[in-house]
């Protein structure tokens, strides 16, 4: 099947990587971001890349009761929907600033749920379709260094589990994307480890995978499912001391 | 952040940023002593600067692809491979191309690179339209054979020291598949792999590996290699329905650094007389997939960790043709004589060329590799005098530790490229550590 891919949060590099990685298997695409007016070359890139149909769409997923206009606005529904927002923020300014922190759990957890939330009424009312939700480990285990943004994953991820557990017998599917480090602008700077951090492509080729194959949560790279399980296996009051 | 190029050494701390837009970039390359980074493949110091260097890979979309005339234009970040990807399912492929095709085009065009058809189609430079550069200020002047002559010239083979290459139009070769039909000629010396290759001049590559551990009466023995782009109708039969279309080669990791002294004179004689032995049994006609044809290392990510961590120094010149049997034997005689092994050795016949600062010249060029030993950095200067003596000179995609006299004696082409750089404000602008060592 290829069918059209919607793809949310569309500028990342993350979400760059998957559109290529769907649009080199044929598949149509729809990048939707904040100013898609600016996503000119990535879509002749993917026209001239894979001879596929690419469409720009604009999108804020912060602009919650303008998603279903947004859904009518598409020049058909798609097959694939793959949401790649998030802000990490600051955590010390999240702690202090009101403003801040609500940017960052309505960035993580409110828009995204609440668009691919109208996309599964759609897909259910088709019968058919994938939805992909780009979370991230630091949901798994909330920690000093990033709780804002790790609970709001958290809340993300327990939605897409809901909506998977919900959709599982109408036809459609739910991928829930755990990644671990990824080499993106949101890293930029940061310093980390080699052998756990992925490449873009990585994430968009596992996704890709992920789809056809019907898995339900993956982590990228997979050594993540067992750090984080080490993670999440420490006792809260061993835990609460540690600084990881 | 720690730096090398391919060969692991220098190891640079530099301070890298990776813009995203032309806005980006411009604010960086205002912080002064810029230098465009591609995806690393260079040797040396190249591409970094320890103050600034700008790493290009996220200018990595294609623009537009002319299925009727092969014309691409695409940023300067997108790799040679993805150029393949892309063009060889609608009937094309580079018209020229180096021995790896994990570069960026930027890379292929501040070093304008070689293949093993440049004694028929010249150097990357042939393919290349058009160039947009960013330049100190941050404005971008559009530059071809027509346009800015002057700024295009100097670019191509200018190591990234004109400015930050935006954007390029190349034109790709029409070929009817993804085979080529290659010739395996054994050379039982220098002289006859010369002959091999002034009898071949006619053929669109030729390439040879040269076993530098032979000695004596072997010296300079050889495999020539000639090749073609197979006709659709040569491609074999269970091929034939999909002659764009090669089956992908598995692709592994050299998983760590050997030990240095695994790869010693010893171990890299024995593999040199097993591959001669091996393709001399080879000898003929056979019809080779692109990608084993043309990038052989590519199938083996991170090869280079073969030389361990000490890394390993490339030794790459051209001689004039008139001087090439002299001078390489001369050269082989001096890497035989020092018990110094090169692991991978490659001559090359190049054609004439005309342009200010690239490398090539009508003659022979050489390419090794030593380990990064003290012996083998002893051999380097004596190597140096050698070309010098016979009018050569250096290819500075693969240098990382030339001394500025060297160069300045073997190319006084440099001394008029750091000169015409100073009075345009292209220096201190743009820098790289190699271009303060060789004072461009
Ligand atoms: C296995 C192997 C085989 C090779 N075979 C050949 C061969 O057969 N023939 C040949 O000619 N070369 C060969 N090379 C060398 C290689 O082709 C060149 O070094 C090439 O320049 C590498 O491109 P890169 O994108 O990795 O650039 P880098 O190594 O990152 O940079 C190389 C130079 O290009 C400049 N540069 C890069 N991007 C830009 C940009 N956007 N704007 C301005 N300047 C820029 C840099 O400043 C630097 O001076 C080989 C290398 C390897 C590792
Ligand atoms: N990089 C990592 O190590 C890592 C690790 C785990 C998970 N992730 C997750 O992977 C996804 C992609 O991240 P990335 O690394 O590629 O970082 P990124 O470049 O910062 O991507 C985040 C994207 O979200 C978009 N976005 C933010 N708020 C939005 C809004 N209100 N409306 C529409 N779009 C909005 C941004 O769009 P604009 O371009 O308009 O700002 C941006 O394109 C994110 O969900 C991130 O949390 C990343």
């Amino acid at each position: 099947m290829t069918g059209p891919v919607l793809i949310l949060g569309a500028r990342s590099d993350i979400a760059r990587a998957i559109a290529r990685a769907f649009a080199a298997e044929g598949h149509p695409i729809q990048l939707a971001a904040r100013h898609a007016e600016n996503l000119g070359t990535d879509r002749d890139d993917l026209q001239t890349r894979y001879g596929v149909e690419v469409s720009l769409h604009d999108f804020d997923a912060l602009e919650v009761r303008q998603h279903e206009a947004f859904v009518d606005g598409l020049p058909v529904l798609p097959e694939i929907v793959v949401s790649a927002i998030g802000v990490l923020g600051d955590q010390t300014e999240n702690e202090d600033d009101v403003e801040a922190a609500l940017g960052v759990i309505r960035a993580n957890f409110e828009g995204p749920a609440l668009i691919l939330g109208v996309l599964a009424n759609r897909f259910a009312t088709r019968g058919s379709g994938t939805i992909v939700g780009i979370s991230s480990v630091a949901g798994d285990r909330g920690r000093a260094s990033n709780y804002v943004y790790g609970s709001a994953k958290a809340g993300f991820t327990a939605f897409l589990s809901g909506l998977r557990n919900r959709l599982a017998r109408q036809g459609v599917h739910v991928v829930t994307v755990q990644p671990g480090f990824v080499n993106t602008a949101m890293t930029a700077g940061m310093d980390t480890p080699g052998a756990l951090t992925a490449e873009p492509s990585e994430v968009g080729e596992a996704i890709v995978n992920a789809v056809k194959k019907g898995r339900n949560v993956i982590y990228v790279r997979r050594i993540w499912w067992l750090v984080m399980s080490i993670i999440c296996a420490i006792p809260e009051a061993i835990f609460k001391k540690t600084s990881i | 952040m720690k730096l090398t190029g391919w060969g692991n050494v220098p190891v640079l701390d530099c301070n890298v940023s990776a813009p995203r837009s032309e806005a980006e970039l411009k604010a960086v390359i205002a912080r002064g002593h810029a230098i465009a980074r591609g995806n690393g493949r260079s040797y040396g110091d190249s591409a970094a600067s320890r103050s600034n260097t700008i790493d290009m890979r996220n200018f990595d979309r294609m623009i537009s692809f002319d299925e009727e005339t092969g014309v691409l234009v695409a940023e300067a970040g997108v790799l040679l491979a993805d150029v393949i990807s892309a063009c060889l399912p609608r009937g094309w492929f580079p018209l020229v191309t180096p021995g790896t095709k994990l570069i960026t085009l930027g890379g292929a065009i501040a070093a304008d690179v070689h293949g093993k058809n440049h004694h028929i189609d010249g150097s990357f430079r042939a393919c290349v339209d058009w160039i947009d550069l960013m330049g100190p200020g941050g404005e971008v002047t559009r530059c071809s054979a027509g346009e800015n002559p002057e700024l295009f010239d100097w670019t191509l083979g200018g190591m990234g020291l004109t400015g930050v290459i935006l954007r390029c139009a190349i034109r790709l070769r029409r070929v009817e598949s993804g085979w080529i039909r290659q010739q395996m000629i054994p050379a039982r010396d220098l002289d006859a792999a010369i002959e091999i290759f002034e009898d071949n001049l006619g053929a669109t590559y030729s390439v040879a590996w040269i076993d530098c551990t032979a000695t004596g009466d072997r010296l300079g023995r050889s495999l020539v290699m000639v090749g073609e782009h197979a006709r659709a109708t040569e491609v074999a039969p269970q091929h034939r329905h999909r002659p764009l279309h090669v089956p992908a080669r598995p692709r592994r990791t050299f998983p760590f650094p050997l030990p240095g002294f695994a790869l010693n004179p010893l171990t890299v004689r024995a593999f040199n007389a097993l591959y001669y032995w091996n393709g001399k049994r080879q000898t003929g006609i056979s019809t080779v997939d692109w990608d084993s044809y043309f990038y052989p290392l590519d199938s083996i990510a991170k090869w280079n960790r073969l030389y361990g961590r000490r890394g390993f120094l490339q030794f790459q010149c051209v001689l004039p043709l008139e001087r090439g049997a002299p001078g390489l034997h001369a050269l082989m005689e001096a890497i035989a004589g020092s018990g110094q092994a090169s692991f991978l050795s490659v001559l090359k016949r190049f054609g004439p060329q005309d342009s200010p600062i690239s490398f090539p010249m009508e003659g022979y060029t050489l390419a090794l590799d030593f380990p990064n030993t003290r012996k083998t950095r002893d051999l380097m200067p004596r190597l140096d005098a050698i070309t010098l003596a016979h009018g050569g000179r250096f290819y500075l995609a693969k240098d990382a530790r030339m001394p500025a006299p060297t160069l300045a004696r073997a190319d006084p082409r440099a001394a008029a490229f750091a000169a015409w750089r100073r009075e345009t404000g292209l220096a201190p602008a743009f820098s790289s550590s190699q271009s303060e060592r060789l004072k461009l």
